[in-house]
Parts: structure tokens; C-alpha cells; sequence
């Protein structure tokens, strides 16, 4: 079987939104060891697991943890519940079905790092995972998880979700801090990085919903149990989200280094209809699409494993395309998101995206020839390393992509609309 | 002065609890606009000008914040807003079949209401439901792997039910 499942189990029947459900499936049960070993043990125990960022970066959680200042200021941790980019659909699994494992995620790296107030930013369309977390935080306070003296322990710790309101760029993670703060999501220029001046100006971790998730699991079974899943740097497992052309879309936990084409085929059933592979996009529209030749050279799903083929591990959210796609409708989509997320304080990112917005339009109504394939790449050029925060390369790369490596096709595209709409 | 604009005693008590959860005011701006726009429909200017007022911020604070959020709406919707995602993989699963159905149902396009106010048909982007496509969101309900029959069903069955039974959230599950 090529999935396995540590953080994944909706296939077991319970309900995990109740804590003693959750508690019988050994939830809270490292607390009592690892507060005995004291902070510094647990922090360790996380650097040595190579537990990468799961937000989409994969930069290593306990060396992130690591750049907190020593200077008595009051810190925060905060949890990147804003799940926005495309294709992902992931922390939604744990907000809503499985709020306590992220709870004790945060409880154990607040205790870590001597933090005593937590943020769970979750993305305003999330109305149910909202209550399930509200709830489940309740109930964790009320059975002494969260609160004054959790446990006996002498450590005070208060999560509370902060609702978004429809804006990807929020899940950047300083838009995400403007955003608490209560103002619009617009990025912050970095130095200073959060770690030293974040929320309210304090020492501020930001990780995603996935990677606290798999703090007790590292505390469980240990750092080495933890990298025995994964492959060398990679610890642990991966929730993939698998959508588009597959005959069995869904969400999926594998362990890191998988193929590609095991994922495709073995679990997402293959290709729609049993048509032909056109391309892949690996791990959410923010990434470079693959061609069928390069899905194929993806031998090791990790967050190392797709530069060899000039694209990025991602939120590991999959997007599957047949060969019956329209790449200039998928192209009209994701340049239209990125037009409309673009916070627009950079120039080169809220020019160009409009841009490359609409020269996908004019493709679409005909109005283009093959010349407009390197008008995009042009404008590309126009936004990549000139912006404040990555999303000026999280709309150019894809687009630069099927460009490029689907050039062939995308003017066979360009050609047909011609024929059928242009003059 | 807007006489008749006040907050009710739970929109008060709610945004008091809010509050408490920061240590700067601004901080539950966000939050105490969905109070707002729960209790009013809309984001007025009158009743931004009341946030700012119970959160003690300047007008043009309140303002930039709920200008440059999607789901701070500024215009009323219908009774039941119809939020179907258009992304890349909701599109590949067909979502605008979904968006012609409302189109030849309810006569109205991306953006526009029913002349007697009941539905709102809005394009909105992922709602991170890939692997459930398409995905359509109702007020604060989800509903996946939405066919065209499905849907025109469902239109039906709030038509007939006119106003929203609860009007916090009753988000449930497809
Ligand atoms: C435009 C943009 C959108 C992002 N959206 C998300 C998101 O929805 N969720 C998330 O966890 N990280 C997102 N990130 C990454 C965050 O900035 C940050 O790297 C991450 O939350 C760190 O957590 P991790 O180290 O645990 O992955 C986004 C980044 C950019 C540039
Ligand atoms: S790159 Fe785009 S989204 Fe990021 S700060 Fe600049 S304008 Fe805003």
C-alpha cells in the first residue's frame, strides 16, 4: 500500500472533534515525558526530526524556532490556518476533523519556546473549521489543556483563532501578521523577520497548520522514527491533496519520497476517462507545471525532489491535466488569481500580473498570435526577484511554465481560438 | 448622527469577548467587522463608522481594512449568496456548468442579484476543496462535488425556504 497514515485518520470512524475520542487514541499522551525533559529536549528532538515547513517553503521547523531571540520580550506563536493556495486542501482535514492534534501541536511548541498566546489565523471561507477549532478550544481549557498551570505543569498557554476574510496574500506570513494586527494584508518588507519583530512587534513564529501537527508525532516516536518515514532531510510523512483529471481525487498521506506517478496512479486511480497525461502542476498553482516526460523523472516527492526538474514540492496539492485540457483556459484561471491577489504594492507585481492577465484574455478571444506566448515570458521577466513577497514569482513561474515547456501545444491553442472567434 | 445604528447586546458582548483576546483594539478589527456585517447584512459607511467608534479607531482604519477584504462585503447580497469557486481545479471538474445553470435558472451573472433579492451568484476564488470539485459555497455552508442536477435542486429547496434558518453559522458538511 503506498499510503501511510499517521496524521490521516477519517478512515477510522471516530469522531476526533471530541476530546476524549482524540484522547483515546493516545492524544496528549507525550505531555508528562517531554515536560519532565524541559523545554530545550523538545526543541532538539524537533531539530533532529527534519521536520520542513509543510506551508510550502519546507525551511526546517526547529531551525526556524531557533532564530527567537533571548531577550525576555513576550513572544508569539502563530498558526497559518489561511490554506489559499491552489490545488491545496490539506489543514482544512485537521481544523475541522481533527482540531486537537493541531491544539497539542501548539501546546508542545508553546511550551518549546515559552510562548503563552497563540494565534490560529484561519481563512475567513473556513466558517465550520472556525467553530470546530472554537469549540475544541474550549473543551482542551475546560479539561485543563489550555489555560493557567496546564496540568500541574506551571505553564499558562491561550490559543485563539483570528478569522480571515477572503485574501490569498495573507497567507504570506507577514501579510498574515498585517492582518491580525488588524490591517490589509499587505507584506512587510523582510528584515526584520518575524522571528525577531513580528506580531505587535514581538518575536513571532509563524508554521503552518501540518507542520505542528506532526510535533506529537515527532515527540512519540521520536526524531529517528520520524526521519526513518521520510528520506534524508525530509522527516516524516505528507498529507497530498490530489485534484483535476484522476478518477479518485482526495486527500492522501504518503511517506516523503514516493514518486509522482505512485500518487497519480496507484492512489488518485489514474487518468480521467483513461485518457493521456498532458501535465501536472506538483504542488500548487504557485509552482511550475510539469510535463508528462518530467512527472515521470520525479522519483522522490520531497521537498528536494522536484528541482531537478525546475519545480517545487510545494503544499504538495497535485493538480492532474489531461490531454483534453484547455491550456488557455487553465492559464486564464490561475493569471485572473493572481491578478486579483496581488496586494498591489509593488509595481512589477500589480502591473504584471495584470499583464499577464490579460494577454491570456486576448488569447482567449482570439485576438493572439504565437508572439503573445513571448509577450508572457516577457512580462515574467518584468515581475521575477523585483517584488517585495514571493507571489510576484508565484504568478509568473507557472505561467512561465506552459509557456515554455508547453509552448508547442499552448500555440496550437492560440491558433484554434484564431480560427474560431478572430477576424 | 445615524439615530437607529446601534450593535445589539449579543453583537456588544461578542465584540467585548473579541477584544479581550488582544492586546491592541485594532487587532479584533477584523473579527468585529463579521459581527457588523452579520448583525447589518452589510458594511455601510454608517456602520463602519460604528466599528470604529466600539473599537475607538479612526474611520480611515476601519475603512482599509474593509476595502481591501473580499468577504467584508460594502454591498448588500440576497438572502442566499451562491459562491462557486472557478479555480484551476473546480474548472477542470466543470464548475462552469454550474455557472451557466444559475445563469439559465436564475437569470443572473457573476456578480448580480435576483430582482427579488433572494439569490446572489458570486465567482469566487479557491475555497480549498480541490480534491471535492466543484465546490460551491452557500452563505457559510459548503457543498461538494456539486453536479448541475444538484445544484438546480438545491436552488429550489432555498427558494422554497426563503430565509436562512440561523443566522450565525450552521456550516455543515455535503
Ligand atoms: C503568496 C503566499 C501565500 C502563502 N500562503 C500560505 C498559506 O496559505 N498557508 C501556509 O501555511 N503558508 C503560506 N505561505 C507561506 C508562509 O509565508 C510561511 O512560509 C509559512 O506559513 C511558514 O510555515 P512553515 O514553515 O510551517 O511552512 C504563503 C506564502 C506566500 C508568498
Ligand atoms: S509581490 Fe505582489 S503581493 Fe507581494 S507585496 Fe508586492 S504587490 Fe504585494
Amino acid at each position: 500500500m503506498p499510503e501511510h497514515r499517521v496524521l490521516l485518520r477519517n478512515h477510522l470512524g471516530k469522531d476526533l472533534t471530541k476530546l476524549d475520542e482524540y484522547k483515546k487514541l493516545g492524544g496528549f499522551g507525550v505531555w508528562p515525558k517531554w515536560v519532565a525533559q524541559g523545554p530545550a529536549a523538545i526543541h532538539n528532538e524537533v531539530k533532529a526530526a527534519n521536520l520542513r515547513g509543510r506551508g510550502g517553503a519546507g525551511f526546517p521547523a526547529g531551525v526556524k524556532w531557533g532564530f527567537l531571540p533571548n531577550d525576555g520580550r513576550p513572544r508569539y506563536l502563530v498558526v497559518n490556518a489561511d490554506e489559499g493556495e491552489p490545488g491545496t486542501f490539506k489543514d482544512r482535514y485537521f481544523l475541522e476533523d481533527d482540531p486537537f492534534r493541531l491544539i497539542e501541536g501548539c501546546l508542545l511548541t508553546s511550551y518549546a519556546l515559552n510562548i503563552h498566546t497563540c494565534y490560529i489565523y484561519i481563512r475567513g471561507e473556513f466558517w465550520r473549521a472556525i467553530d470546530v477549532m472554537e469549540k475544541a478550544i474550549a473543551d482542551a481549557r475546560k479539561a485543563g489543556w489550555l489555560g493557567k498551570d496546564i496540568q500541574g505543569s506551571g505553564f499558562d498557554l491561550e490559543i485563539y483563532t483570528h478569522p480571515g476574510a477572503g485574501a490569498y496574500i495573507c497567507g504570506e506570513e507577514t501579510a498574515l501578521i498585517e492582518s491580525i494586527e488588524g490591517k490589509p494584508g499587505q507584506p512587510r518588507l523582510k528584515p526584520p523577520f518575524p522571528a525577531n519583530i513580528g506580531l505587535f512587534g514581538m518575536p513571532t513564529i509563524v508554521n503552518n497548520v501540518e507542520t505542528l501537527a506532526c510535533v506529537p508525532v515527532i515527540l512519540e516516536i521520536g526524531a529517528d522514527g520520524f526521519n526513518a518515514l521520510g528520506t534524508p532531510k525530509n522527516g516524516g510523512t505528507k498529507l497530498v491533496g490530489v485534484s483535476g483529471h484522476v478518477k479518485k481525487p482526495g486527500l492522501f498521506e504518503v511517506k516523503l519520497g514516493l514518486s509522482l506517478r505512485e500518487i497519480i496512479y496507484d492512489l488518485a486511480g489514474g487518468i480521467l476517462d483513461d485518457r493521456e497525461l498532458l501535465g501536472v502542476i506538483p504542488g500548487g498553482s504557485s509552482c511550475p507545471f510539469l510535463t508528462a516526460e518530467q512527472v515521470d523523472q520525479v522519483t522522490s516527492m520531497d521537498f528536494d525532489g522536484l528541482k531537478g526538474v525546475g519545480s517545487m514540492f510545494g503544499t504538495a496539492g497535485i493538480v492532474v491535466m489531461h490531454d483534453g485540457t484547455d491550456l488557455i483556459d487553465v492559464l486564464k484561471r490561475v493569471t485572473g488569481f493572481y491578478r486579483h491577489e496581488s496586494c498591489g504594492q509593488c509595481t512589477p507585481c500589480r502591473q504584471g500580473t495584470g499583464w499577464l492577465a490579460a494577454i491570456v484574455e486576448k488569447m482567449d478571444q482570439g485576438l493572439a498570435d504565437e508572439s503573445h506566448i513571448d509577450l508572457l515570458i516577457d512580462a515574467c521577466t518584468g515581475i521575477e526577484g523585483n517584488t517585495i513577497c514571493a507571489l510576484g514569482e508565484a504568478a509568473a513561474w507557472p505561467v512561465r511554465s506552459v509557456a515554455t515547456r508547453f509552448r508547442p501545444q499552448l500555440a496550437k491553442a492560440i491558433a484554434a481560438r484564431s480560427a474560431a472567434f478572430g477576424s | 448622527m445615524m439615530g437607529s445604528l446601534a450593535f445589539s447586546s449579543t453583537s456588544k458582548q461578542r465584540i467585548a469577548e473579541l477584544v479581550a483576546r488582544y492586546p491592541r483594539k485594532q487587532a479584533a478589527l477584523i473579527p468585529t467587522l463579521y459581527v457588523a456585517q452579520d448583525q447589518f447584512g452589510h458594511l455601510s459607511d454608517a456602520v463602519m463608522q460604528l466599528v470604529a467608534d466600539e473599537l475607538e479607531l479612526p474611520l480611515a482604519s476601519v475603512f482599509a481594512t474593509a476595502m481591501f477584504y473580499t468577504m467584508l462585503r460594502k454591498k448588500p447580497v440576497g438572502t442566499w449568496h451562491l459562491q462557486i469557486c472557478a479555480n484551476v481545479s473546480c474548472g477542470l471538474r466543470g464548475s462552469d456548468h454550474l455557472v451557466g445553470l444559475v445563469q439559465d435558472v436564475l437569470g443572473i451573472g457573476p456578480g448580480e442579484t435576483t430582482a427579488d433579492g433572494l439569490f446572489t451568484l458570486e465567482i469566487v476564488q479557491c475555497l480549498a476543496a480541490c480534491g471535492y470539485a466543484p465546490a460551491l459555497q452557500v452563505n457559510k455552508k459548503d457543498y461538494f462535488n456539486v453536479t448541475p442536477d444538484g445544484l438546480k435542486a438545491l436552488i429550489e429547496e432555498l427558494r422554497t425556504q426563503r430565509t436562512e434558518k440561523s443566522p450565525e453559522t450552521e456550516a455543515a458538511h455535503a
